[in-house]
């Protein structure tokens, strides 16, 4: 195998890892089985249900939650076996069977595990289930609750093979499955008009995104032959950097689809039209950070090409003010932690951007932002239980005391997110600041504010939910809700706390570094202790700020409209909405309408000479088609002569 | 077994249907189970036959006999991997139209089970003709009954439809017919005239002629097919026949076109093809996005799925062209699976529109909340029909998307814009049809009955299994693919950075 040495900037030596797995031996060849169990819960369910006319609906999410939870054994069996070894042991892959094959190409159902899978294995199937336990009790009383059940396993299994795969093409099954169960949870409540756009609207725009992706697969397939992990990182060192840079873009593309990144962000925020379970697994903790996955995952090409590195890093610093912004503004609590999320994403994306110093840091937020966003989307979840599944900010208030378990549980990930020192967040979010500061002051300094940006619009969701005074509609008791909701909500807030230890003695950044590799050292502009006293500082400037602004004051039941132009651009999603209806959407409904009436009248026309034509044509041949068989035999036995006499006549010329 | 006519069997088998069919004096259910059973008997000898394909093999189940010596006509039948596909692919159609319009097409349904039979027989013989005069014959032969299907069943503006049609066709038909003549004309300056695939491969034609020849037979096959521009017989079509009719047109008298082009255009005429390649892509690249930009705006549900088909089929030819083995194969895979889920999508839609009385998107609405079975079976279709990986036609567009960038890169990223719109036209579909709040007036809205969930189901289990595993329908494309190839004389083309293959699961 060919090791890649280049010159990783000014600071260090960067070594890119070759990805060289061996055989999955021992408890690691059950990987398989943990795609397996959850892909038999979504057949189970999804079909069973009709089949058995609803006779599963009692017991199906049961199955549904204990099928996850039998990936998460594995996965931990797994992940132990995996600290046990060798460093150099660590890349196992597995051979499933051949999926498609021609002359030029053979692209295998292949497994990889090695240490980046196994902590995804673990966030997707650990949070994963404690979401599905959280769901028994949210959608005790919608009459499908199967049907859900099926769908979020089905999410699980797509997700799964999304990290697990061994190549591009078997990522990208698993990419467009989550999309799929996406599609399906967003829309789960399909009746509403509001709900079935919505879930349309993510598909189209990660449809966009996949252009980029199917079209990087090309390439790879024009280029290496293959779309095998393995196999291309051995030789991306000999491949020209424009080919690299062309791939890492149109890789990109396709992340900022399904992390929801500038320019194509637009479908997050509708996207908390699915159910909050929904938002909490897919649409925080794990679909959404599959583009930080892709790109940490294709290392080897984006350590060769430093122009789509800093792509990457730009499209990352405007997503992360940009969702911070949208946050400030908006009254729909899962729409602020919407905003929040993709923020949060773009400070993974920022790390995953920065290259090898930053690799692991990126994946080290995408687990503790699993974690503590997770942990408050159930708890946003657990507040509109109370209060009627009303998600509006300027209806709740004082909540905390009604609600004493969902509120405590929250403030721990809250206390995550805006980074106070020793919370999970806290460690993520200053390693990647400090990376960040080290590479580039500007996009650093943008990186801090964004951290101020995410300290004020997070008090102020706090303040509004749990603190102010009591604005409840009118005949709305809010309760704490039962225990199978609030025990998923304690584990979650306990690992919103706690997360950060993945750090201690660099942990994580040596476990990974088999799959990104290490620097030798990098150098920050300044101690990281006075870094991380700016950080703090400015934090807690967004919190006084929110104080300042919402806690102090009365908070009007219904938003004021006479507000300032960066407020009501701000809820208007920056104009998101309004940028691509005048950019694509409407020029291209004028297209469709254009090229509809086009083919109707102007095409047809023109190969029938006019319908008036036909119109004769027709009255003529209705004359002659006069519905006996035999005319036409006839008719055509003419056409018959006609050719074997044309056919003479040629003969004997 | 080997001398048995396996293929004249399977021509004559439904043929002869078709007459007692028609002619039995009870135009009740009797008619109609004649005609199943005689569609599900050539289903099984089809089967049969299969089993004992020999992958690899070339040519198979050979029948050669001298008809008209003057011209060197023979009727000789023979299946390679590409034509063993397409009869597969009929006979399997076939009895599931006949279920799925066992209603429908009341009260003369023996009348278009006849028809229906009468088609399957003049397309399998198509597809197993490998003397061009014998194929100009039947391919002629299939708008007789196709014809009186569309004709006879279906919506009001059928007869119109029906005429279009027929005009469209016997105007490709008549331009073939100019390079048939050619054909034999080359065939017999060589020496003794003959239409036989086999020596007709041998000759090598002078470059002009070739030309005249492939523009001929390029004409007639993108009609058939159908084709950026003289595609607009094909909406019409299907949004006046039944259902069932464009099934049996869509799914498979179409792909009459795309075969044509791969054993005549590519086969007898490889120059010309080649020469033709930059202005067929072209063409194929353009019906790819109108195709799927027009099914955006349509809101007859029919004539939006027969309007996917013009980008399928544009995808299709644009696989057949670029001349690669990953290119030619998908564009074989892409036929079955075209067939398959475009088959599903068109009876599904069919009971749909049944049950509301109008074909209107705007007019339905909210189906999941009272037939979720049929919107959810509706679904599925329709995510085969935008290319979701899992589903088979994935496989199939992903090698035709990768042949169409290695042929050039602006290609490839025409070619894959189909996947958003693909996106668009068939979410947007399913959201104004099936999502949204109940119409009061679909109180009456059943979902689908035994008879109809039993005939799409083995059509989207296909979609699965060959979705995960194309496999078998690969070993037998490929071969197939190789030898055009060679005919065309290509060279596989290497990539840039050979990697290594990968090595799985074998340690270090």
């Amino acid at each position: 195998m060919t090791n890649i040495f280049l010159e990783g900037g000014d600071h260090a030596v960067s070594h890119v890892p070759v990805v060289d797995p061996g055989a999955a031996d021992g408890v690691l060849g059950l990987l398989w089985l943990v795609i397996a169990l959850p892909l038999l819960g979504a057949v189970v369910l999804l079909l069973g249900g009709p089949l058995t006319k609803g006779r599963i609906d009692r017991w199906g999410h049961l199955l549904g939650t204990a099928l996850p939870i039998g990936s998460f054994v594995i996965s931990v069996l797994m992940f132990v076996e995996l600290l046990g070894r060798e460093e150099s042991e660590r890349q196992v892959s597995q051979h499933l069977f051949t999926w498609f094959e021609t002359r030029g190409l053979s692209v295998g159902m292949d497994l990889l595990y090695d240490p980046l899978a196994a902590l995804f294995l673990l966030l997707i199937t650990g949070v994963g289930s404690l979401i599905h336990v959280y769901s028994i009790g949210y959608m005790a009383h919608d009459p499908r609750r199967r049907r859900f059940f099926g769908y979020l396993n089905l999410f699980v299994a797509a997700m799964l093979t999304l990290i697990l795969s061994a190549n591009y093409l078997g990522l990208f099954l698993g990419w467009e499955g989550v999309g799929l169960a996406s599609y399906l949870l967003i829309g789960f409540w399909q009746h509403k008009p509001s709900a079935a756009a919505a879930a349309k609207k993510a598909f189209v725009i990660n449809r966009v995104g996949d252009i980029g992706l199917s079209l990087g697969i090309a390439l790879m397939f024009v280029t290496f032959g293959t779309t095998d992990f393995a196999a291309i990182s051995a030789v991306t060192g000999e491949v020209g950097e424009g080919t690299l840079t062309a791939l890492g873009l149109l890789l990109l593309l396709g992340a900022c689809g399904k992390s929801a990144q500038v320019p194509l962000q637009a479908w997050l925020l509708d996207a908390m039209e699915g159910p909050t379970p929904v938002s909490a697994l897919i649409h925080a903790a794990t679909m959404v950070t599959a583009g930080v996955y892709l790109v940490v995952r294709s290392n080897f090409i984006f350590e060769l090409a430093p122009v789509a590195q800093t792509v990457v890093v730009v499209v990352a610093t405007v997503t992360l003010l940009w969702g911070a912004i949208l946050g400030c503004a908006r009254d729909d609590i899962k729409k602020v932690l919407a905003g929040s999320t993709m923020s949060q994403i773009g400070y993974m994306m920022l790390g995953a951007g920065l290259g090898v110093a930053g690799y692991a840091f990126a994946i080290f937020h995408l687990l503790t932002h699993g974690f503590f966003k997770a942990n408050m989307f159930l708890g946003a979840g657990s507040v509109m239980h109370g209060m009627d599944d009303d998600v509006d900010m300027r209806h709740y208030g004082a909540l905390r005391s009604a609600m004493p378990v969902t509120f405590l549980t929250f403030a721990m990930g809250y206390l995550a997110i805006i980074g106070f020192p020793g919370f999970s967040g806290f460690w993520s979010k200053d390693k990647i600041i400090e990376t960040a500061l080290a590479e580039n002051l500007v996009v650093g300094i943008l990186a801090v504010l964004g951290a101020g940006i995410t300290a004020f619009y997070m008090t102020r969701l706090m303040l509004l939910t749990y603190f102010t005074s009591k604005r409840w509609e009118k005949g709305v008791h809010p309760h704490e809700s039962p225990k199978v909701m609030t025990v998923p909500l304690i584990v979650l807030a306990a690992l919103s706390v706690l997360g950060g230890v993945m750090i201690a003695g660099d942990w994580i950044v040596e476990f990974l570094a088999p799959v990104v590799g290490e620097v030798e050292h990098h150098e920050p502009p300044l101690p990281a202790l006075v870094i991380t006293l700016i950080v703090v500082a400015t934090v807690a400037l967004g919190v006084a700020a929110a104080w300042f602004f919402v806690g102090r004051r009365d908070v009007p039941r219904e938003a004021p409209q006479q507000v300032s132009f960066v407020t009501r651009a701000a809820r208007a999603d920056l104009y998101g909405d309004a940028i691509n209806e005048g950019l694509v959407v409407g020029p291209g409904r004028h297209l469709v309408s254009g090229l509809t009436t086009m083919d109707n009248r102007g095409v047809d026309g023109a190969v029938e000479g006019g319908s008036s034509a036909v119109g004769g044509l027709a009255q003529v041949l209705r004359t002659v088609q006069n519905g006996f068989v035999r005319s036409y035999a006839l008719s055509l036995l003419a056409g018959v002569l006609l050719v074997v006499l044309t056919l003479m006549v040629v003969n004997f010329a | 077994m080997s001398d048995f006519p396996w293929l004249t069997t399977l021509v004559v088998l439904p043929l002869l249907g078709a007459v007692v069919t028609g002619y039995l004096p009870s135009r009740g259910i009797i008619a109609r189970q004649v005609g199943l059973g005689v569609a599900l008997v050539t289903l099984v000898v089809a089967v049969v036959m299969a089993t004992q394909y020999d992958v690899g093999g070339g040519y198979q189940f050979a029948e050669e006999h001298e008809w008209i010596s003057a011209f060197g006509a023979h009727y000789a039948l023979g299946v390679d991997g590409l034509g063993l596909l397409m009869v597969l692919l009929t006979v399997v159609l076939v009895p599931i139209v006949m279920i799925a319009s066992w209603h429908e097409t009341d009260p003369k349904a023996d009348v278009f089970f006849a028809w229906t039979l009468a088609l399957e027989a003049f397309s399998i013989a198509v597809f197993a003709a490998t003397d061009v005069f014998l194929f100009y014959i039947v391919f002629e032969a299939t708008l007789i009954p196709a014809y009186f299907l569309i004709g006879g069943f279906g919506r009001e503006g059928r007869t119109r439809a029906a005429v279009k049609f027929l005009i469209y066709q016997l105007a490709g038909g008549l331009v073939m017919l100019g390079s048939v003549i050619g054909l034999y004309v080359v065939s017999a300056q060589a020496g003794s005239p003959s239409y036989l695939l086999s020596d007709l491969q041998g000759l090598s034609i002078d470059p002009t002629a070739q030309k005249w020849i492939f523009a001929g037979f390029f004409v007639a096959f993108a009609i058939k097919a159908p084709m950026f521009p003289v595609h607009t017989w094909l909406a019409d079509t299907t949004e006046k026949a039944t259902t069932g009719t464009s099934v049996l047109l869509v799914c498979v008298l179409d792909k009459i076109g795309t075969f044509g082009m791969i054993r005549f255009c590519l086969g007898l005429l490889p120059d010309a093809s080649q020469w033709a390649t930059p202005f067929v892509v072209v063409l194929a690249l353009i019906s790819i996005v109108y195709g799927a930009l027009v099914a955006i705006g349509q809101d007859d549900m029919l004539r939006l799925i027969g309007l996917t088909s013009l980008s399928h089929f544009g995808l299709i030819v644009l696989g057949i062209f670029v001349f690669t083995s990953e290119g030619g194969a998908g564009a074989i895979l892409y036929m079955v699976n075209h067939g398959i889920a475009t088959a599903a999508l068109f009876l599904l839609a069919g009971f749909a529109v049944r049950r509301r009385g109008t074909a209107l998107i705007s007019q339905m609405g909210g189906i999941e909340k009272v037939a979720p079975v049929l919107a959810g079976m509706f679904l599925v279709a329709g995510l085969a029909a935008c290319g979701l990986p899992g589903l088979s036609p994935f496989v199939s567009e992903m090698l035709v998307i990768i042949s169409a960038f290695d042929y050039a890169w602006w290609a490839g990223a025409v070619a894959v814009t189909a996947i958003v719109l693909a996106a668009i036209y068939v979410l947007w579909m399913y959201q104004r049809a099936m999502t949204g709040p109940t119409a009061a007036d679909l109180e009456g809205f059943t979902d689908l009955d035994r008879r109809e969930v039993g005939v799409v189901a083995p059509l989207l289990v296909a979609l699965v299994l060959f979705g995960f595993y194309p496999q078998p329908l690969l070993d037998v494309i490929n071969p197939s693919v190789e030898q055009t190839l060679t005919q065309v004389g290509v060279v596989h083309e290497e990539p840039t950075v050979p990697a290594a293959p990968a090595t799985e699961g074998e340690g270090h």
